[in-house]
């Protein structure tokens, strides 16, 4: 009996509802004590002013505000990093894999270098090394930063995906003579999607945070249009806040894409 | 094509078939022809361990020859080394005139005229039946997908299950699995056919229905070499037996002399053990 009702009570709280109410509480928490603080510190709310940041009322009709394009340069600037870098981590993996020795080094060594460095520091070098060397502007950096930074993280994932294929699968495709970028192509990796979509999935989310580090070299983005904001018009609490959410909107809406892929993969099984 | 025929509309009981297709097969083994596979003093290791020790074995073209051994003693391993899945240290390997080395084109030229079959099917579980078998035929001998599908079909009648073809193998009973991936095997056409424990993963009930088609395969004038237990598959396609034991070939008889007066005292150890249940 008290088995049973402490296991109605685990799903009870684990039930869809329950949840969102535990995280709007904390939110609520959260919220409550910053606005008490920030009472303390006399603090001059401005929420009003935080609109015209979304749409622009002109002459020629309502216009996107700030904010949505900064969201559009973050958005394209994750999607052009996380493709490169989704190329750099496959091509990362197959070395690894492989049997060339030589590329099985670069690949550790690539590895080893990148998880090593702070983000920032690897920015650094892109931004004021890479940049004057290869005449990159600050764009450029920016993606080629971020996509081998997430490349090197990502290639673990393909990594894993591919060795969870049984050796049998490797042996019945050789066994009719395919190439090894053929057993790759058609055996190897449609089946271990299924493994790399949840990881996926999180380091979409993880390049679209990473990429706000852009800001420190101006690269116009989400947290850049932030900080600009901010400068003009002190409203630091507002702004952060208001900046934070469509963060979290953006890669709540991936989650939720992301769990219902992942859901469609696991019927086919 | 006198045998081409007969096994693809079998219907007919097992044993007399069998025993008429017995006066044919001598003739299908030409033996003054070089062979199609040889190996020459071969050895394999793993690590400091031997698992194959000085193998000198040869198969002509047309011939069938039944493996069997105790476990661990390196038949798979044999097998595995004729399609190089498995690397030889040292000795020669020669299927159907070419040299086994590092060549990957050689390589890849030898497994298509070998098929294999594993213990596990291997099937892959992501493509449908048709897809299974029309994959090797598509983007290995670059055939266009209508006629691969067509190759496909007529080897699924032939394994005697057409009506499978657009389900995904995970849909399928082991012995039908193990039946596509005998005709996955037999749509790249191959001159060589492998077996490796072919039944040993099947309900026993499901035994036979491999079997069958290995036997028409078998009659069918198909160069075959099996790895099994099944000693009465044995008895009635084998050419040659070959028993193996420590990683050496003990003995290379005809079966009617491996099964009623094998020459070693392992061989017939080994027998006694294998038939008694
Ligand atoms: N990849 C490997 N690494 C190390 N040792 C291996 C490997 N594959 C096989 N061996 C060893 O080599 C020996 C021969 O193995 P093999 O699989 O060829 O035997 P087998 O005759 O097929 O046995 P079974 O009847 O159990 O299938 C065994 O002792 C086995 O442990
Ligand atoms: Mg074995």
């Amino acid at each position: 009996m008290p088995a049973r009702s402490a296991k109605r009570l685990k799903r009870a709280l684990s039930s869809r509802p329950v949840s969102v109410l535990i995280y709007l509480s904390v939110m609520a928490a959260l919220i409550g004590a910053s606005l008490k603080g920030a009472e303390a510190m006399g603090y001059n709310w401005q929420w009003y002013r935080i609109p015209q940041y979304f749409f622009e009322h002109t002459e020629g009709g309502v216009t996107l505000g700030e904010i949505p394009w900064g969201l559009v340069g973050t958005i394209t600037l994750s999607t052009l990093a996380f493709v490169l870098a989704l190329g750099i981590g496959l091509l990362v993996a197959l070395l690894r894999l492989s049997d060339l020795i030589v590329g099985r080094a670069v690949a550790r060594i690539f590895l080893e270098f990148v998880r090593n460095i702070p983000l920032l520091v690897l920015l650094y070098v892109f931004y004021y090394v890479l940049g004057p060397i290869f005449g990159m502007d600050r764009y450029t950096a920016s993606v080629l930063c971020l996509a081998v930074f997430h490349g090197a993280l990502m290639s673990e994932i393909f990594r894993g995906g591919i060795t969870s294929i049984p050796a049998g699968q490797w042996e019945a495709a050789k066994s009719i003579g395919m190439t090894t970028g053929q057993i790759y192509t058609y055996i190897i990796l449609p089946q271990s999607i299924r493994f790399m979509l949840p990881p996926m999935t999180s380091e979409v989310v993880n390049v679209i945070k990473s990429s706000a580090i852009v800001s420190v070299i101006a690269v116009v983005e989400l947290t850049t249009v932030g900080r600009n904001i901010i400068s003009d018009t002190y409203m630091s609490f507002e702004i952060w806040f208001t900046i934070a959410a469509v963060y979290m909107v953006v890669t709540l809406i991936i989650s939720t894409f992301a769990s219902y892929l992942e859901r469609r993969y696991a019927v086919q099984d | 094509m006198p045998f081409g025929e007969g096994w693809l509309f079998a219907a007919f009981p097992l044993e007399p078939r069998v025993t008429l297709q017995h006066e044919v097969r001598k003739d299908m083994v030409s033996p003054g022809a070089p062979p199609i596979i040889s190996m020459r003093n071969v050895a394999k290791f793993f690590g400091p361990f031997q698992a194959l020790t000085d193998i000198n074995f040869s198969v002509r073209q047309g011939e069938r020859v039944v493996i069997c051994g105790p476990s661990g003693s390196g038949k798979s391993t044999l097998i595995r080394c004729l399609n190089r899945l498995e690397e030889h240290d040292e000795g020669t390997i020669t299927i159907d005139g070419i040299e086994l080395g590092d060549d990957t084109k050689d390589i890849r030229a030898v497994r298509q005229e070998v098929g294999m079959v594993f213990q596990q099917f291997n099937l892959f579980p992501h493509l449908t039946v048709l897809e299974n078998l029309t994959i090797g035929p598509i983007r290995v001998r670059k055939m266009d997908k209508p006629a691969a599908e067509v190759l496909a079909r007529t080897y699924l009648d032939r394994v005697r299950i057409p009506e499978q073809a657009d389900k995904y193998p995970s849909q399928l009973s082991g012995g039908q699995q193990q039946r596509v991936a005998i005709a996955r095997s037999l749509c790249m056409e191959p001159r060589i056919m492998l077996f490796d424990e072919p039944t040993s993963a099947l309900d026993p009930e499901m035994i036979s229905e491999v079997l069958d088609v290995m036997v028409e395969l078998a009659d069918s004038g198909m160069t075959m070499v099996c790895v099994t237990h099944e000693m009465g598959f044995a008895r009635r396609v084998a050419d040659t037996m070959v028993f193996m034991e420590a990683g050496r070939i003990v003995e290379t008889t005809p079966p009617a002399q491996f099964f009623t007066n094998p020459k070693s005292k392992r061989a017939r150890l080994f027998l006694d053990q294998i038939l008694e249940h």
